[in-house]
């Protein structure tokens, strides 16, 4: 059975009409981030340099995407329409008389669809697990630097090792079916979210200790939100409902948290050693600050300049491990639409037919490289301050 | 007196993993043969992979950090680490596509898969396309590492004095700066190597070739446990080694370090 | 060109010898062998000890001082004819430093080098410059002879700088610092007209602020030019209104702070890799024992590594003491940290720190650290309380109230040092410690601060322990002194006690080492050989053995074995030495003035200078040094500073802060070293001394002299550095460590025959 397809423009033209939502949403980000420049410290300072507008825009294009996923896609990333399997890029599907923009893979998908679904998944979990890792290792990065000694060599000595295990080893070993039937998963996910909690808790007290008041307002409000979070994503026993999450999902979840705090810790170790040599750190000894309060309120606003460029690369090196996950089938299930899984599916039959690999590569590529043109800009800013 | 666990290998009944520190690993349920057989060939041929993999990605990852970080700013800088920064966000598994794409199945230069490379030995033909996606990435890391490096080494003031000793620009990068600048750069190649480590595996995987990695995945998909333990082992080992050689290394190349 | 930092400027991968090769490999296309040889020789000329060795080592294994030798090495090492010497001391310590700039000195004269010498430090350019340019803000104000320019200065901003210094005979209650109002403009923000008019007490518009001001000359003065339009209707010598403030001295009251016997040791383990094995003891404070009272202001000296700072620690509780006490008001504080400290005390002792850019968090606004402060001291009840509180202080400080809102980076380092002083304050501190507060200022903003903290401090009767390098600051400020050297208390006592004989003998080259911008001042020359022994190693027996120039006049080599006692001199006067209370009693005064400083100096010249304002000039150009009549010994100083026409470099520079320059003279190695070297001739007396009781000269040599015109030891004893050098040139005779003595040996045969010689040196003359 034929299917009639669109020309070399009408794919073109076609898919710019699709990303509609997003054109505009980044014209709006543009015009108030050109207009109010001046006004916006760090983050109006990118647009003075051509890398850094360009990460800004590839960064905030996959964001709407994600975001407007169900407008942009013109089809369910899951369905199947058996004429269109492997059908090449511009046919159009009879019943609905929309084009499978990119073609359709093996299983008679649209690859334009599930890339812009793919989207989704990899911008909720790389920043989430970046952001949950940036608490693991900061909150254990500080007293390793700030302290020295026993503690230091002894949290160095545990995330040397997690750094020195391979990574691929270290999921094949997390995600195995054998690992994942055990509670092990589910008592590291209890392990990791605790951090946030602990964190902020600390963070309010040490300052607010004096004003009882406030502190009990703020504690009360992390404690809430924290610890409803905290049922949700461990123990799947979220009161609302709102809040849940698969075994699957919080398995990876798991793995990337722990195979990249121990980047960030070294990173903050790091960072903590050089700033508390400084003279502000002993004067807030000499008027008797707590050990906690200089971690939290003295050296961490301190290197937040280089821990956001971080956080920039490391979003992007988790989502290249949330592609290899994809990529070794292990954790997401075969049938999501991420793009790892879209490589791995396409790249065995890249022989016969190229067209269903080359979307999911190019966004996983662009998304990464944006970040990386991101951190870039924003290290070369901050180094002019 | 119980029957040995498996025909094709002489083993005790009870798993007894005490062995692998007499240099015994056991038996591999996958390949059905004992594991030390099976995993020293896959690292030879690792071995022969990684090779050419330094042999390409070092040099060119290096002169592209230095040509990039001698001056500063300048355009064949931006060019240069525009194009690393791309590198870096490309991994094994999109380059490996993308030249699989462009030089197999466009192009016809190249052998989409290695497989052959196992049996009839390398050649340029099977060989190039894993080399080159696994040194695509590294290079960009690499390349950026050095660039940073050389242009903190070229602020120096004794890359001042050099030239104010009347040293040509030439001089001055050969003579001074550069094995100041290499110093970060090294250690940083030796810390590659778990990363590396993962990029065998999916590069094998992609262009099936017979080495570590491919041996590794067929061991985890098919709960071949003592195959498993041993890449593991072996892997921990060769990282914790390249660890110690970089820590060798840094004193040799830095003085400072060596005298204390 | 030399830079500040040595250690930066060679490079860490390369043995120094190969770094001095590279030179004449380059330059001149010699072989391998005479590049070594050429190098080994210039390592010799800069007196480095054991050349050889200094060649095969590495940059990192050498001191400070050494290393800074070795850059000046590579320099000369091309023959050049003009060296460039951007601030080459500051980063080294004042005793090291006195060495760098008698070699620098003695170079420049053997190789016929110029210099030119950048350097914030006026009193190091009165002892090394002959011409000297002083520069603001991107334009050179004023140039002319050194001696021009420092005592009879045509600009008002030379005369800002000069009053905002201490000088010797300076005294706090009666002629405080006069800090010149304001601050530097930014380059882009540079005013019309004269760029010093914002900040001149001399301005008058509509003459100042019309147009380009050009370098105009001084009558009467050799090359002397001067940027200022008014100079000749100035009164050079009036004071500006209320510098005068005639402050009582305040009585010291009851004792607040007690030290005694503190020791403060670290166990460092000798093998970071294995741990444990054995540790060695860096002994970072050893018996420390001194008194502050209410209201006074100790200061504690000493260079790099001698303590002083481990010793804040201590009395803050950063760190605890290892044996010993410490008593604050009647409380032992000695090992309570910080943490366990209550309140009071914690508030009672608070720090003012060195560096102003580091001493706030650039995360927090101003008002929100003093806040922080003042909530942790339990001052005021609630918020509001505290923030009235907080901008009170910023008066006090006399900073406007403005300031609670900005970020520190928006403030400029004095008004960061100014908040920092307000922080220390902020729990009405019995005891302040001040350390180096004003080291890493600008000259003219030094005194501001200066002033700051001593108003405060007399207001609150507050105790001040004021850490210092500055020998000069501390004379103006400090009513005692204690001097530290590697961990102990060297000498301590009232600041008339310690800057007078009878010295310690390392107080005595502390003072000789640092330099005054006084013309009228004279110096005894001590430089002392090597460097500061590490705190890890430390000599046995006296920690200054190594250096001690009188070690050799305490019999039986005690200095080596034993740490000497401690010896009460009188009036809380001590010193922890050896010496007989003879040798002691002999020593002269390290820096005595010349002549009572001319009050008036006239040489005004109304009419004519007038005639000289109207010349009209190129705009900015600086008049080139008239050429001509001195072309030997003149030298090129024109620093060209016109905006624009000078590199970026130098622009910066003196946008940190007016910095002044100045070149030494070109002198061809050949020529005759001046005639004022030259010692005093006369005819042959009836009865000439027996030059030979000195020892050292033999019948040949006492010819010599004698062939000179030098027949008494009088005449020996009279000599200067400058003429020990003419001696020691013309006799062909190398090493003026004997020269030195000689004059020594004069000076007591001249005084009193050979009685007194035998009196001071312990034996009979030959």
């Amino acid at each position: 059975m034929q299917v009639e397809t669109l020309g070399t423009f009408g794919i073109i033209f076609g898919v710019l009409a699709r990303f509609w939502p997003v054109w505009i949403a980044l014209a709006v980000i543009l015009f108030f981030s050109l207009r109010f420049r001046e006004r916006i410290g760090l983050y109006g300072q990118l647009f003075e340099t051509g890398v850094g507008v360009a990460g800004v825009l590839i960064c905030f294009f996959w964001l709407f995407t994600a975001l407007f996923a169900a407008t942009v896609a013109p089809f369910d990333p899951l369905a199947q329409f058996p004429i269109m399997k492997n059908v090449l890029p511009g046919a159009i599907e009879p019943e609905s008389g929309q084009a499978f923009l990119f073609g359709g893979d093996r299983l008679a998908r649209d690859v334009f669809s599930r890339m812009v679904y793919g989207s989704q998944i990899v911008l909720i979990i790389a920043p989430a697990a970046t952001l949950f890792a940036l608490m693991v290792g900061t909150t254990l990065g500080l007293p390793a630097g700030y302290y020295g000694g026993r503690i230091d060599s002894f949290l160095s000595f545990l995330a040397n090792l997690v750094l020195a295990f391979p990574v691929i080893l270290l999921f094949y070993l997390l995600v195995t079916p054998g690992i994942r039937e055990t509670p092990i998963p589910q008592w590291m996910a209890g392990v990791f979210f605790i951090f946030p909690i602990v964190f902020f808790v600390t963070l309010f007290w040490t300052r607010y200790r004096s004003r009882p008041q406030l502190l009990a307002i703020q504690l009360a409000v992390t404690l809430l939100v924290g610890g409803w979070a905290y049922l949700g994503l461990v123990f799947d026993a979220d009161p609302l409902g709102i809040i849940s999450i698969s075994s699957n999902q919080l398995n990876i979840f798991v793995a990337v948290v722990f195979a990249s705090s121990p980047g960030v810790f070294r990173i903050v170790r790091g960072l903590v050693m050089d700033i508390k040599t400084r003279d502000y750190v002993a004067a807030a000894q000499t008027r008797g600050e707590t050990p906690w309060y200089i971690m939290l309120w003295e050296v961490l606003p301190n290197a937040r300049g280089p821990l956001i460029v971080d956080v920039c690369l490391r979003i992007g090196y988790t989502t290249i491990l949330l592609g290899t996950l994809g990529y070794f089938g292990l954790g997401l299930a075969p049938e999501s639409p991420d793009w790892g899984t879209g490589i791995k599916e396409s790249s065995r039959l890249l022989r016969a037919y190229v067209h269903p690999a080359l979307p999911p590569v190019f966004a996983l590529m662009s998304f990464v490289l944006g970040l990386n043109l991101l951190a870039d800009a924003l290290r070369e800013q901050s180094l002019k301050d | 007196m119980a029957s040995p666990r498996f025909s094709y290998c002489d083993e005790p009944a009870e798993p007894y993993y005490g062995g692998i520190l007499q240099g015994d690993f056991g038996c591999s349920t996958k390949f059905k043969v004992p594991v030390a057989e099976k995993l020293f060939p896959a690292l030879g041929a690792t071995g022969i992979l990684m090779f050419w993999v330094m042999v390409v990605m070092v040099p060119v990852a290096l002169l592209i950090g230095v040509l990039a970080g001698m001056r500063e700013g300048t355009r064949t800088d931006r060019t240069l680490s525009v194009a690393s920064i791309a590198t870096t966000a490309t991994p094994e598994y999109v380059s490996g596509v993308i030249f699989a794409v462009i030089f197999a199945s466009w192009l016809g230069w190249l052998n989409g898969s290695a497989a052959t490379a196992t049996r009839q030995g390398i050649s340029f033909y099977n060989f190039t396309l894993p080399v080159m996606t696994m040194a695509i990435y590294g290079i960009g890391y690499i390349a950026r590492m050095t660039r940073a490096s050389m242009v903190e080494v070229m602020t120096q003031q004794y890359i001042r004095t050099a030239r104010l000793k009347g040293l040509g620009f030439r001089a001055v990068v050969i003579k001074h700066a550069l094995r100041n600048a290499l110093i970060a750069p090294f250690t940083v190649i030796m810390l590659q190597f778990p990363w590396l480590l993962t990029g065998v595996v999916i590069v094998e995987v992609m262009f099936r070739y017979q080495g570590f990695g491919f041996t590794l995945v067929e061991a985890a998909s098919n709960n071949d446990i003592d195959l498993l333990l041993g890449c593991s082992l072996v892997s921990v080992f060769v990282v914790l080694s390249t660890q110690l050689i970089s820590d060798v290394g840094y004193a040799y190349l830095n003085p400072r370090i060596r005298v204390q | 060109m030399i830079y500040q930092e040595p250690m930066a400027s060679l490079n860490p991968a390369m043995k120094i010898g190969q770094q001095l090769m590279e030179v004449p490999l380059i330059h001149d296309n010699v072989s391998k062998g005479e590049a070594w040889r050429r190098a080994l020789e210039m390592v010799e000329a800069v007196r480095l000890p054991d050349p050889e060795r200094m060649m095969r080592s590495y940059p990192h294994q050498l001191s400070g001082g050494q290393q800074q030798r070795i850059v000046i090495a590579m320099a000369l090492l091309s023959k050049p004819a003009l060296l460039l010497l951007d601030e080459p001391t500051t980063a080294l310590d004042v005793t090291v430093e006195a060495g760098i700039v008698e070699l620098v000195k003695g170079l420049g004269k053997k190789y016929g080098t110029s210099m030119i010498f950048v350097s914030h430090n006026l009193g190091l350019i009165l002892e090394t410059c002959d011409r000297v340019t002083v520069m603001y803000s991107g334009e050179a104000v004023e140039t002319g002879r050194v001696e021009d320019v420092f005592d009879r200065m045509r600009h008002p901003y030379t005369q800002g700088l000069f009053r905002s210094i201490p000088l010797p005979g300076a005294d706090k209650n009666e002629r405080p610092l006069i800090a010149i109002p304001g601050q530097l403009p930014l380059p882009h923000e540079r005013p019309k007209g004269c760029n010093f008019g914002p900040r001149c007490q001399h301005f008058k518009e509509g003459l100042c602020d019309a147009g380009e001001v050009p370098m105009l000359p001084i009558e009467g003065h050799e090359r002397h030019h001067s940027r200022c339009l008014r100079f000749d209707e100035i009164d050079w010598n009036a004071l500006p209104e209320g510098a005068l403030a005639d402050k009582q001295p305040i009585e010291p009251g009851k004792p607040m702070l007690r030290i005694e016997n503190l020791k403060k040791y670290y166990h460092v383990a000798a093998n970071s890799i294995f741990g444990g094995g054995d540790t060695k003891t860096v002994k970072a404070n050893e018996q420390i024992s001194f008194e502050a009272r209410e209201s006074e202001t100790v200061a504690i000296v000493g260079e790099s590594g001698c303590g002083k700072s481990t010793l804040a620690k201590v009395l803050l509780g950063l760190e605890t003491a290892t044996d010993g006490e410490v008593v604050l008001a009647n409380e032992p504080i000695q090992s309570t940290a910080v943490e366990d400290r209550d309140t009071g005390t914690v508030a009672g002792i608070q720090m003012v720190f060195q560096n102003p850019f580091d001493t706030l968090n650039p995360s927090h606004s101003v008002g929100s650290q003093i806040v922080r402060t003042l909530e942790k001291f339990n001052v005021g009840k609630t918020l509001a309380d505290r923030r009235q509180r907080m901008l009170e202080l910023l008066d006090l400080v006399k900073l406007p109230r403005a300031f609670a809102e900005r970020m520190p980076r928006q403030l400029s380092g004095g008004q960061k040092q100014r908040i920092g002083v307000a922080r220390a304050f902020a729990g009405n501190a019995k005891v302040v410690v001040a350390d180096e507060p004003v080291s890493a200022l600008d000259v003219s903003v030094q005194a501001a601060v200066t002033e700051l903290l001593m108003d405060i401090q007399r207001k609150n009767k507050t105790t001040m322990l004021f850490i210092s390098h500055d020998l000069s600051v501390v004379r103006y400020l400090a009513d005692r002194v204690v001097v530290m050297y590697l961990g102990h208390i060297v000498e301590q006592g009232t600041t008339d006690q310690i800057f007078a004989p009878p010295y310690h003998p390392y107080t005595e080259a502390l003072l000789s080492a640092i330099p005054i911008a006084d013309t009228s001042v004279r110096k005894k020359h001590i430089v002392l050989e090597g460097d500061i022994p590490s705190a890890m190693n430390p000599p046995s027996g006296c920690p200054f053995q190594t250096r001690c120039r009188y070690k050799d006049q305490v019999p039986g080599g005690k200095c080596e074995r034993e740490v000497p006692p401690l010896k009460d001199l009188g009036d809380g006067h001590f010193s922890l030495c050896w010496l007989d209370d003879d040798v002691l009693k002999s020593m002269e005064p390290v820096i005595s003035f010349d002549a009572p400083r001319k009050t008036g100096k006239p040489a005004r010249r109304q009419g004519k200078a007038k005639a000289a304002s109207q010349k009209p000039k190129a705009k900015g150009e600086i008049r080139p040094i008239a050429g001509g009549r001195k072309p030997v010994r003149a030298s090129a100083a024109g620093l060209s500073a016109v905006p624009g026409s000078s590199s970026p470099k130098r622009v910066q520079a003196e946008a940190g802060g007016g910095r002044q320059a100045a070149s030494t003279r070109v002198k061809p190695a050949t020529a005759k070293i001046g005639k004022d070297a030259k010692p005093a001739r006369m005819r042959k007396p009836k009865q000439p001394d027996d030059l030979k009781l000195i020892s050292g000269v033999g019948p040949k040599l006492e010819a010599r002299l004698n062939d000179l015109g030098v027949y008494t030891f009088a005449q020996i004893a009279a000599w200067k550095k400058a003429e020990r050098d003419w001696v020691d040139d013309h006799l062909s005779f190398k090493g003026h460590i004997e020269r030195d003595d000689w004059v020594k040996q004069a000076k007591a045969l001249a005084r009193g025959g050979v009685e007194e010689y035998m009196r001071v040196f312990g034996k009979k003359p030959r």
